[in-house]
């Protein structure tokens, strides 16, 4: 070893070792290696969404010591953490923005696994339990837009939790299910609160347990592209090299979020009022702005059916199609594998024009 | 030999397989019913009432404007057309259930979450909902204003 016997640090190491195994881990991370060629920059993606979901639980639990979950009390324990409590706007502010980071860099993980292909087997379940992650992610969006109970988060959730609603026979029932009863009031508010600190991150852990295991037995996925001209000349090993470029990563993006934070501070608006109309401008976040865009633009009906429904049970299946793509895509370089890929440039194409869309049309158009 | 020319014999381990798998079968049904009982909420009373008398006066209402007002648990709009007539509508918009207002601008209903309009008899007119508003019966008593529902 590296150390001198008779050493506190050494000693201290040994009787460590003979307990737990250090060894063994050293040797573990040592032997991690990362495959080096010219799509290697998409490998930072999924550690960088990582790091963002630290900050998320560290940020969260802060928040938790002011919260208070219920409808008389819930806005006005946000506008107290806003104005008296010391840097309270700041853990506000950067939880709201590291959530929208994290929803980024996750679909660029997203679109970029899907489009290098690293989803082949064996990796089938690295990609599930990705998609897993990916819809806790987008729940855990949703469920904590509402908890502010302000006026744009009470009537996101009303047409949010309608969505599941529309669903043919199942439908009310999910409904009443996700509100906690037959409108969105309190009862939905504490709902939600318990899904977003308990549920959802009790689910995570599992989901990133499992993801983050397989990604150590598999190691790296090599495009296909890269494998046909002869695999990755080089290897990088994961420590030091690669994880201290992985700190570069999140040191940039702690720097963006504190700048975000103090320049673009978490907004609070007004309470929600359920007998008040939806203000006009209202949109959900912007990761959902693509479905919301989606639904305004269909006609009342298609062919007989109702517009909402076409549209819900068309991202249902949609969201289906992408969740079994490691079954779809079997057989590499055939035809089938390259209309996936275009499907899947199809599918970046479609949210980013509806999102600009739905930020570019004037709302009471 | 024998017993494969039998056919299966009930063996003890096949006895204890049953017993043990409908053991955890039972356990995990004992378990399960009340928790996905418990996370469906209970029904809650629902307003019968099918008449409500405002707290605004008719004359507080201009023409060509609108309010909402409480309908027992629901949000409804109370209308006063360009021509004077008071109307009223459930504010619930039938497409993905936002509360719509009146547009002045418009001279008719509403809805700001997906840009769906619905004309002064509540007929869904452009925009994605589906269905007309659900329209109520507006009596004006003296001072005072008195919705109902149906006939």
């Amino acid at each position: 070893m590296f150390m001198n016997e008779g050493q506190p640090w050494t000693k201290l190491w040994l009787w460590l070792d003979e307990r737990i195994g250090l060894t063994d881990i050293v040797k573990l991370v040592k032997k991690k290696e990362v495959p080096v060629h010219r799509h290697t920059i998409w490998y930072y993606l999924g550690g960088m969404t990582l790091f963002l979901f630290m900050i998320q639980v560290t940020t969260g639990i802060l928040l938790l010591l002011y919260y208070r979950p219920s409808a008389e009390e819930a806005f006005e324990s946000i506008q107290f953490l806003m104005t008296s409590v010391e840097f309270g706007w700041l853990i506000r502010s950067i939880h709201s923005w590291a959530a929208n980071l994290m929803v980024f860099t996750l679909f660029l993980h997203f679109f970029s696994v899907l489009l290098l292909k690293a989803y082949r087997a064996p990796r089938e379940v690295s990609w599930l339990s990705g998609m897993g992650l990916l819809a806790l992610t987008l729940t855990f969006g949703f469920t904590g837009y509402l908890l502010p109970w302000n006026e744009l988060a009470y009537f996101a959730t009303r047409v949010g939790t309608e969505i599941p609603g529309v669903v043919p026979l199942v439908g009310p029932f999910l409904r009443r299910l996700l509100r906690g009863g037959d409108d969105v009031t309190g009862a939905t508010l504490t709902r939600f609160y318990g899904i977003h600190v308990a549920i959802l991150p009790a689910l995570t852990t599992l989901f990133l347990g499992l993801h983050l295991f397989l990604v150590q037995k598999h190691g790296m996925s090599v495009p296909p592209d890269v494998e046909r001209s002869g695999g990755a000349k080089k290897m990088m090993p994961f420590f030091p090299n690669f994880l201290l470029r992985d700190v570069v990563g999140w040191l940039t993006a702690l720097a963006v979020l504190a700048a975000l934070a103090a320049y673009f501070p978490a907004e609070l608006g007004r309470k929600a009022d359920p007998f008040q109309p939806a203000p006009a401008g209202i949109k959900p976040e912007w990761y959902f702005m693509f479905m919301f865009q989606t639904l305004k633009m269909l006609p009342s009906y298609i062919l007989g059916i109702e517009g909402e429904v076409i549209g819900v049970v068309g991202f249902g299946v949609a969201g289906l199609f992408f969740f079994l793509v490691p079954f779809l895509d079997r057989e590499e370089g055939q035809r089938w594998s390259r209309v996936l890929t275009r499907v899947g440039i199809a599918a970046i194409a479609f949210m980013i024009v509806l999102t600009a869309i739905g930020y570019l049309v004037s709302p009471t158009k | 030999m024998a017993e494969a020319m039998l056919g299966p014999e009930p063996s003890r381990r096949n006895f204890l397989n049953w017993f043990l798998s409908t053991t955890a079968g039972a356990f995990l049904l004992s378990v399960i019913y009340p928790v996905s009982r418990y996370l469906v909420p209970p029904k809650v009373e629902e307003s019968t009432s099918r008449t409500v008398t405002l707290s605004v006066k008719p004359a507080d209402v201009k023409p060509n404007s609108g309010q909402i007002f409480r309908f027992g648990s629901q949000p409804a709009i109370l209308v006063r057309t360009p021509a004077g007539e008071l109307r009223a509508f459930s504010a619930v918009c039938t497409h993905l259930a936002c509360i719509v207002q009146y547009r002045q601008d418009l001279s008719h209903v509403w809805c700001a979450c997906h840009n769906g309009h619905f004309d002064l008899n509540g007929q869904n007119i452009a925009g994605p909902p589906p269905r007309p508003l659900e329209r109520f019966t507006v009596n004006v008593r003296g001072d005072q204003v008195v919705v109902s529902k149906g006939a």
